[in-house]
């Protein structure tokens, strides 16, 4: 059970880190992610079904991911429209343009099929339990993903994104695109997410067209959990804490399912939980909660 | 090297609000020039730099850089050889990235490259550079930028102009912002850099003093138009009270305060 906490948080983890992308490091709020998860979730069903084997699925997840955030950023950089109203054109297109890609239905189950997971239970079953399995393969993806994006931010490329997000006056200055820039790091941001997507469908066993409902709020979430845990201006430590903050969010998600029963929560409850964590967020770091509680007990 | 020719640049066309920023601008540059701009507010100083760095394009007119015809190149193309520094200090550099990450992208201009150029040897081509500031930034090189005073940014932000070595420089008033003693040093920095990496500078000012005492050449600016030029010898023999007579009889207004021009 606490296995599947982690295994999931790992899983949106990396859907948080395209969040965290275009967020934090770009400042272009960027709602595609709602489209594009279950987009990526809708490929890589897809082509299981006809018969493509696991790694054509992701890769084809990954292209289809980072065409959807091109989208979003051209309309953006052509259209001269704010990112927010780019993001939910293109939301609101791969709504459509998902149930085409799951053959014109709403959802594809893959329990029958062969993938990733089912594969992993056949290598380590004999000396493992699953969920174990799991955890192991889903760690080793979430930090391959942080190393080589910790790579990818130290790169002349990768700064100059960074600071896309703070001066975009200075990245012209500097004899940069910022067309171009924008392209990039929304393509990479929801290539990922498709990439999240991919994974949650065959570890759920089913792709389904509305799996992206609340997603970019819920990736929000990981990502302002992440900053509470770990506070640090290193981009190595900022993409730690979105893993982190990931696993946490799904703890309380998990925890709300499980145990909010008690005070009447039904499942349904979960996206009005977290639309108030994120509110509860914003007032603690508005107000500075944190470091006055602090400073009190400094005082004591 | 910089050419003008009938540059125009006109704000909201056929609207009640039209408004004529630049009239028929003939103007050229030469390698090596220091030109300082004087101009009261509104006289289209700026707007002389934003068409010639690219930010707005000029309504009518052909802007061209050794023969090539760049009066379409957008601004992030034209940087290629063109730098500026404004008068904000936050403008020129990315206060949320560190001191050495700011220079290497500013280490070479263009598209960036996938590739990590920021090592040992780099790092300490950085720190010498930094030491010549004079601002002990050689110690912070892994500070954030936004941690630094407007005095060490805007020197930053000089630094980071020259690294790339463009062809001409664009200053808009950039020590308005600043104190007198920081404002001192980061002009002392523009003279250095003029000499060492023999640039071609274009300096707005509101200081008239300033404005004769840099520089070969020196241009007023009025209503859209530039309304005096000067260079050379005539330009050294010229005092602040001479230019300001310069400006009663081209224009042929007696002002009442000479605060006008001046601000």
């Amino acid at each position: 059970m606490i296995e599947g906490i982690f295994v999931e948080g790992l899983i949106y983890s990396i859907m948080a880190l395209g969040v965290f992308m275009t967020f934090r490091i770009l400042d272009f709020p960027d709602l595609t992610v709602d489209g594009s998860f279950p987009l990526g979730a809708a490929v890589m069903a897809t082509s299981l079904v006809g018969g493509l084997p696991v790694w054509a699925g992701i890769l084809l997840a990954l292209l289809a991911g980072a065409a959807a955030g091109t989208v979003t950023a051209v309309i953006h950089n052509e259209l001269k429209v704010p990112s927010l109203l780019a993001g939910i054109l293109t939301m609101t297109m791969l709504y459509s343009i998902n149930i085409r890609v799951l053959g014109n239905k709403a959802n594809i189950s893959l329990l029958k099929q062969s993938h990733m997971i089912s594969a992993l239970e056949d290598m380590t079953g004999a000396f493992m339990s699953a969920g174990a399995a799991q955890l192991i393969l889903f760690a080793l993806i979430a930090a391959l993903a942080v190393i080589l994006l910790n790579a990818f931010f130290h790169t002349d490329l990768g700064l100059t994104l960074g600071a896309l997000g703070g001066n975009e006056r200075m990245v012209v200055a500097q004899g940069s695109n910022p067309k171009i820039l924008k392209i990039i790091g929304v393509g990479v941001s929801n290539s990922l997410v498709a990439l999240s997507g991919a994974f949650a469908a065959q570890y759920q066993g089913f792709a389904d067209a509305s799996l992206g409902v609340g997603m970019v709020v819920s990736g929000l979430a990981m990502v302002m959990i992440g900053e509470f845990l770990i506070r640090s201006s290193r981009i190595h430590w900022l993409l730690i804490r979105v893993i982190a903050g990931a696993i946490v969010y799904k703890a309380i998600m998990f925890g709300g399912r499980y145990y909010g029963y008690r005070i009447h929560l039904t499942p349904n409850d979960l996206k009005l939980v977290t639309g108030l964590l994120i509110i509860l967020s914003l007032i603690i770091t508005k107000t500075d909660l944190l470091s006055r509680w602090k400073k009190r007990h400094q005082n004591d | 090297m910089i050419k003008l020719e009938d540059v125009s640049l006109v704000f909201g066309e056929g609207s009640p609000d039209r408004v004529e920023a630049l009239k028929k601008i003939n103007f050229s540059l030469e390698r090596g020039d220091f030109i300082t701009v004087i101009g009261s507010n509104g006289a289209g100083k700026s707007s002389l730099f934003n068409a010639v760095s690219g930010l707005y394009p000029p309504t009518s007119g052909r802007i061209s850089r050794d023969e090539t015809d760049i009066t379409r190149w957008p601004e992030y193309r034209r940087a290629a050889f063109i730098g500026r520094v404004f008068q904000d200090p936050l403008m020129g550099t990315a206060g949320n990235m560190s001191v050495q990450d700011n220079l290497t992208i500013a280490s070479y201009k263009g598209m960036k490259k996938l590739r990590i150029s920021l090592n040992k040897q780099k790092k300490s081509e950085f720190r010498e550079m930094l030491s010549q500031l004079e601002m002990g930034l050689e110690d912070r090189m892994t500070d954030n930028v936004g941690q630094l005073s407007g005095g060490q940014r805007q020197a930053l932000t000089m630094l980071m102009m020259v690294l790339s070595s463009p062809d001409l420089v664009l200053l808009d008033e950039h020590t308005a912002a600043l104190d007198p003693r920081n404002a001192r040093k980061v002009l002392e920095l523009t003279d250095r850099f003029y000499g060492d990496y023999k640039l071609t500078v274009m300096m707005v000012t509101h200081n008239m003093k300033m404005a004769l005492d840099y520089g070969n050449r020196l241009i007023m600016m009025d209503r859209g138009e530039i309304i005096l030029e000067v260079e050379g010898e005539e330009k050294n023999r010229l005092t602040v009270d001479e230019l300001v007579n310069h400006f009663h009889d081209i224009r042929g207004v007696e002002l009442t305060n000479d605060e006008t021009l001046l601000s």
